[in-house]
């Protein structure tokens, strides 16, 4: 099923005009068949990388990627790590809490600093809405972004369409409900992009408070009732609930917004019976989601999630360097 | 110094009849003088506009280069920096523009503006306070803001506050809709002015106490002001052009030259605005002149300050509202000249014999397009990088001698 989902290259426009982008900063930017595009080449790198033991590529061999990550991170960074050096890269990861930027640099001159040591790319993470677009129109190479404040996190949407896809063959006509804290969410942000660019009916399901103003203007329907916002829907995608939102500011408790808003297998029922239970992880077992759903064999697909993470991230990271590379018909 | 008598000759008053003014010792001596003294100096105006001196109400910097290109002869300066709590503070910062720039310090209303403890605010007005600022933020605790009222109001003084709630506003860097969701920022509802408006006009209408809100911004809040005005409340409010010329889509793309406190409205709002300024609603139009550097700019939005440099485009974007028919080129020079200047007591702001030759000639057609990195200001963060605009001061007198 999954491999006849990849379209043929004579689909797309010839060379660079298939992903007409210097940087990955937000899904806002791109089209349709950009995302098609994306997710085809992603396909690949899944190939190759359940081939066998062997999972290299020499493609961006004698490239610099810099992962600048300052926010902390454990998987997402590994996934762009792991991503860059199966492409044959030399990466080279910068952590916030050992950098200048504690000292007061400030993320202009860290950049500029980057952009001196001739980076052939740069992924970012910040805690600044904003942040990784400042630094993208300062420096010479492709910047992608790997989460923005509550702006974007691009990779992560790209990542859970290919999963949807494979899953269900497709990522069209879908009912898709994005359950929890939508408002300090960028993962949120960036899949209701997406998939509603690619045309699904996506639904968020959040107790009110965490509901960001004129969310119905980004072409979402909003349900405060989590097993109204559940009924019926093809996918459910649950979000990470930060601890410091449980402390009585946004909610009253953990144990309250398990009762109202925690996927349970019972809750888990409204939903169509082949639903799909999708999280972007880290989790929080017991409260935004219970372990038997959360380990359900066939319905959740959080492990094949991160598979999908490192083929997404090595798709982006080719196609973002082919300029540079290069490659015929992309300059 | 020895002034040579001045006439300024052809010149259109407010853009209306053409007329000669005399000035005499630094005063406005006469309108068409029947005759002159000898020594006169004359200046032919080729029929531009003749107008009052603009007094820029409610700006946080001193920046001479930007007000006398923006046709500014005396600005209020905000008590943020300092702050101006203390009369030595207040002397000072009173003497910062002279001869050429008259700044009227605004007496900080309460210790340190921590909005606890009241300032010596009587010391300051000794020392050339014109009236009570807030600063960036309002008085939170209700009963502070109380006896600041009724403490200026028996000086005479009028207070100037900001109108956010400050518990709706905490940490947030926008308004509430669709453009601060689609860019991640946290947001506050624009009801956040009109709550703090409420309050204040309640403390009004028991003290008696005059208020001026030194910018309005939404529909609501202004709903308030103009309800209050018809119930005989001494209230006054303002308003500077980023709030009428733009909408918070201006913050797309993260642009902090766009981030201002209070933040950028919806577009039901900025029409809001534009029906209060034609109404008569509102009474002043300020800059707001901030300028800060890209040490405060050149960051991440939520993490950069809020505030623009203003004083240049003041004047151009007056003369927008009056090209767009929303006021007449009189109602425009008593909002930014003749209310300020009876808000801050000062006897000004008017061309009338008698009073201090602080005027300007305004080439009002002039087209010229508004530069972030070519502004006279200290810093060029303008919110209208890159407009196209009409009408410039071509000429500053203050107190009769030429600045410009």
């Amino acid at each position: 099923m999954t491999s006849s989902t990849i379209r043929p290259a004579s689909d797309y426009p010839p060379g660079g005009d298939a992903f007409r982008h210097r940087h990955l900063t937000g899904i806002a930017q791109l089209t349709p068949w950009e995302i098609s595009y994306v997710l085809d080449a992603a396909e690949e790198w899944v190939e190759m990388n359940r081939a066998g033991a062997a999972k290299h590529d020499d493609k961006l061999a004698g490239l610099t990627i810099i992962n600048a990550f300052f926010e902390n991170s454990t998987r997402t960074l590994l996934s762009f790590e792991i991503a860059g050096k199966r492409l044959g890269a030399d990466v080279v990861n910068m952590h916030a809490a050992q950098s200048s930027v504690k000292k007061g640099e400030t993320l202009i001159d860290t950049a500029m600093t980057l952009n001196a040591m001739r980076a052939d790319a740069i992924v970012i993470r910040h805690a600044s809405s904003g942040a990784v677009q400042l630094i993208a129109d300062k420096v010479d190479c492709p910047v992608l972004n790997a989460g923005d404040g509550r702006h974007e996190h691009p990779t992560q949407a790209l990542l859970d369409a290919l999963t949807i896809r494979r899953r269900k063959g497709k990522v069209e006509g879908l009912t898709i409900a994005i359950c929890g804290d939508v408002l300090h969410s960028r993962v949120a942000r960036s899949n209701i992009l997406a998939l509603t660019l690619l045309g699904n009916e996506v639904r968020v399901v959040a107790p009110p408070t965490l509901i960001p103003p004129a969310i119905d203007r980004m072409h979402v329907r909003v349900f405060t009732d989590m097993d109204e916002g559940l009924n019926d829907a093809d996918v459910v995608m649950m979000l990470r609930l930060q601890n410091e939102r449980m402390d009585g500011a946004y909610l009253p408790s953990a144990r309250e917004y398990h009762a109202l808003y925690g996927l349970t297998p019972k809750r888990l029922e409204r939903a169509k019976p082949d639903a799909i239970v999708m999280h972007p992880g880290p989790m929080n077992r017991g409260v935004e989601i219970d372990s038997s759903v959360a380990d359900h064999p066939t319905r959740s697909t959080i492990t094949e999630q991160v598979e999908m993470g490192v083929a997404v991230r090595m798709a982006c990271l080719d196609i973002l360097t082919r300029r540079k590379r290069g490659v015929p018909g992309w300059n | 110094m020895e002034l040579t008598p001045l006439l300024i000759a052809n010149a259109r008053l407010l853009g209306g009849e053409t007329v000669g003014l005399l000035v005499v010792d630094g005063r406005i001596a006469a309108l068409n003088p029947a005759e002159t003294p000898g020594s006169t100096e004359t200046v032919d105006a080729k029929g531009q506009w003749l107008a009052p001196g603009i007094i820029d109400l409610g700006v946080f910097a001193t920046d001479k280069p930007a007000f006398h290109f923006g046709g500014i002869t005396r600005a209020a300066l905000m008590p943020d920096s300092g702050p101006l709590d203390g009369a030595g503070l207040v002397e000072r910062a009173a003497k910062g523009g002279k001869p050429d720039l008259w700044v009227h310090p605004l007496a900080a209303a309460t210790k340190g503006l921590a909005g606890q403890e009241l300032a010596e605010i009587g010391l300051m007005k000794q020392a050339g306070a014109r009236a009570v600022a807030t600063g960036r933020a309002r008085i939170a605790d209700a009963g502070v803001m109380r006896r600041v009222l009724s403490y200026a109001a028996s000086l005479g003084l009028t207070v100037i506050v900001h109108a956010e709630d400050e518990g709706l506003t905490a940490g947030t860097v926008a308004t509430d809709g669709e453009m601060a969701t689609r860019l991640g920022l946290a947001s506050a509802p624009a009801v956040a002015e009109a709550m703090a408006i409420a309050r204040d006009l309640f403390l009004v209408e028991e003290t008696g106490a005059p208020i001026h809100f030194r910018q309005v911004t939404t529909a609501r809040g202004l709903d308030l002001v103009r309800a209050a005005k018809a119930r005989g409340v001494p209230v006054t409010c303002g308003i500077t052009p980023a709030h009428l010329f733009l909408s918070d889509t201006a913050i797309g793309d993260f642009r902090t030259f766009a981030r201002l406190s209070p933040p950028l409205r919806s577009e039901d709002d900025r029409h809001a605005c534009l029906a209060a300024i034609a109404d008569g609603t509102i009474d002043v139009l300020a800059s707001g002149h901030d300028p800060r550097g890209p040490e405060d700019k050149r960051l991440p939005f939520a993490e950069a300050q809020p505030g623009m440099a203003g004083a240049e485009t003041l004047l151009a974007m007056g003369l927008q509202l009056v090209r767009d028919g929303h006021i007449a080129p009189t109602r425009l020079f008593d909002l930014l000249a003749a209310n300020p200047a009876r808000l801050l007591g000062l006897d000004a702001g008017r061309i009338e014999a008698g009073l201090d030759a602080d005027v300007i000639l305004i080439d009002e057609g002039t087209p010229w397009q508004v530069d972030a990195k070519k502004m006279a200001a200290y810093a060029g963060n303008t919110p209208f990088d890159g407009m196209p605009v009409q009408g410039r001061a071509t000429a500053l007198w203050k107190g009769g001698q030429r600045i410009r």
